[in-house]
């Protein structure tokens, strides 16, 4: 029996090329249904808890940190936090786990500085100094204020700041940009995107915002009902049409993965390379040539032809294989999937258009994608 | 002027108060966060002394701390001294009398807090002590000072319980409000003006601090 389980955790470590895992099998009443979840989490980067509005995400992120009473079991890597057969539960203040919440939760008793202590204080061995966490947020000019006096985006930034000085073993973010607006949003993301890597500390990142965990996210888990209904790379699993059918009335579109080529600066484009064929996209110089950028393609920017076509000024023309084509006869759609060198785009076109062209699975096509998007 | 049933007064205040403060906060907590399907029960005895007569709550007391009584004999065999017609005895009935005025105000106090603070500070490894005293008491300020002038001005202002328990021995249990009820009894008008004048003056200041303050006090909850 030892032995079949040790393999097994040898597996998984193989797997997660030395990631953690995070053990998730957890069952809690809430209010209608039950939160039932019971997934494997290989937490490497970020993994994203992403479902409607009400689906148990919050429920899930407190019972991992010890703030509901849930039983079953959670473990983090070798670290037992809650095995209710084994009569273990760790209490919140002793299980590594750093928790930033939709409101921000900062002390207001204290100043910005203050609060930034009182994490430092309390941290474990190997935390990050505090002025390395106040340069990467740039915290330094609030330090003294209030959290009264801070704007939702600046108290966020603290929140941050004060979850990575307790060094956790594992992030938990429960929607902290909710309650923020898209500019603030903007603001916030980029140090979302690159603090728990460059910190070290992996992250389960909650929120029902499609494009943020598309940006984010490495790995997807949705929930709805409270249950699990899908975990996997983040552009495999919001691809899939029963997940967005679950997600609720989400805009068809994918996230793929292109690499930064180079920069025009004469037509304001940036160039990057999506299975070896070039996209145009709008200039972003904030993108390394040669780095890994997450761009977005809507469906209904994705348009098929059955030739390479010419003299169109649709210009990011790619040679894919239709490899799934979904026609209700009752819209006046039709859904496609079309495989380009191992990444999936999706088009919406009308269901004449799919007749006229004699679209069929396994077909090849060229999809022409009129824009694309750095996912925000 | 009766400077030693003054300072007799004072002092049981003091002593009730810094007693209630340690008693109370952690009962005015449990109060407010606790799930538990006796919490009504412990509201409502905690609530009696507001309702009782205090003559009562000082009859059952004088009861209890009846040297013949368990209570009154293990703190005979204890102090060599009795709890009836002592300070101590004082002090412990006093400590019943207002409880409610130390742990009504501070559970709203708490309550007001509620839990979120303490899950953020829990997540930052906080234990729960460390974090009730560096979070949940300083939110809860306001709560601290009101409970901690009401029990004192309460405290001062008892008479009835004091009687029963304590009777009326200068130096060590004659309070202010006995020393006025006796001067009353023998005809010594000017003597009761003169201390009740002290009383009224002392509770009227006592009680338009905390007013004031608490207007003032920066609100930290919400």
């Amino acid at each position: 029996m030892s032995a079949e389980s040790r393999d097994g955790a040898a597996t998984v470590a193989a797997a997660g090329a030395g990631a953690l895992t995070l053990d998730i099998d957890i069952e809690l009443p809430l209010g209608n249904f039950h939160l039932q979840c019971a997934e494997r989490l290989q937490m490497d980067g970020v993994t994203a808890v992403f479902g409607p509005s009400g689906a148990g995400k919050s429920a899930l992120l407190r019972s991992i940190a010890g703030f509901e009473p849930a039983s079953g079991r959670v473990a983090l890597g070798d670290d037992v936090w809650l095995d209710t057969a084994a009569g273990v539960r760790v209490p919140a203040h002793r299980r590594s786990v750093g928790y930033m919440f939709q409101d921000a939760r900062l002390f207001p008793h204290l100043s910005v500085g203050g609060n930034l202590r009182y994490a430092a204080r309390r941290a474990r061995g190997g935390a990050p100094s505090f002025d390395d966490v106040v340069a990467a947020l740039d915290l330094a000019a609030l330090l003294r204020r209030r959290p009264s006096a801070l704007s939702g985006g600046e108290r966020q930034r603290v929140a941050l700041g004060r979850t990575l000085l307790a060094k956790p073993a594992l992030l938990l973010l429960d929607e902290p940009l909710a309650a923020l607006d898209s500019a603030r949003k903007a603001d916030i993301l980029p140090y979302l995107e690159a603090l728990p890597a460059q910190f070290g500390m992996p992250t389960l990142y909650v929120s029902h915002a499609i494009d943020e965990v598309a940006r984010l996210a490495r790995r997807t888990l949705v929930l709805a009902q409270g249950r699990a209904r899908a975990f996997g790379p983040t552009a495999a699993v919001l691809q899939r049409l029963d997940v967005q059918s679950i997600a609720g009335p989400i805009e068809a579109s994918v996230v793929v993965q292109a690499r930064v080529e180079r920069h025009d600066l004469h037509y304001r484009l940036t160039w990057l390379e999506l299975g070896g064929q070039p996209i145009a996209t709008p200039l972003n110089e904030g993108l390394a040539p040669g780095a890994a950028a997450h761009v977005r393609i809507r469906a209904r920017d994705v348009a098929l032809a059955t030739e390479r076509p010419r003299a169109l000024s649709i210009r990011n023309v790619f040679a894919g294989r239709l490899t799934e084509l979904v026609a209700e006869a009752d819209s006046p759609f039709a859904e496609a999937a079309v495989d380009v060198a191992g990444q999936c785009l999706r088009a919406r076109i009308t269901r004449a258009a799919a007749d006229d062209l004699g679209l069929a699975e396994g077909m090849n096509v060229y999809a022409l994608v009129k824009s694309v998007s750095f996912d925000a | 002027m009766e400077t030693d049933a003054i300072w007799l007064t004072f002092k049981l205040a003091g002593v009730t108060t810094l007693a209630l403060l340690v008693l109370g906060a952690p009962l005015a907590w449990w109060l407010a966060t606790t799930r538990s399907a006796v919490k009504p029960v412990i509201e409502a005895v905690t609530a009696l002394p507001l309702v009782l007569p205090p003559t009562v709550l000082g009859f059952y007391l004088l009861i209890l701390f009846n040297p013949d009584a368990p209570i009154g004999r293990l703190w005979v065999q204890l102090s060599g001294d009795t709890l009836t017609f002592s300070f101590e005895g004082l002090v412990a009935a006093s400590i019943l009398y207002s409880l409610p005025f130390m742990v009504q105000p501070l559970q709203s106090a708490f309550a007001a807090v509620g839990r979120a603070p303490l899950e953020a500070a829990a997540s930052l490894r906080a234990h729960p002590l460390d974090a009730f005293l560096t979070v949940a008491a300083p939110l809860a300020g306001r709560g601290f000072l009101t409970a901690t002038v009401l029990t004192f001005a309460h405290t001062v202002g008892e008479f009835g319980v004091v009687l029963m328990v304590g009777g009326n021995i200068p130096g060590e249990t004659r309070v202010v409000s006995i020393a006025i009820y006796e001067q009353v009894e023998t005809l010594r008008y000017a003597d009761a003006h003169a201390l009740s004048a002290t009383l009224l003056a002392f509770c009227a200041i006592a009680l338009l601090v905390v007013y004031a303050v608490n207007r003032r006090f920066p609100t930290h909850v919400g």
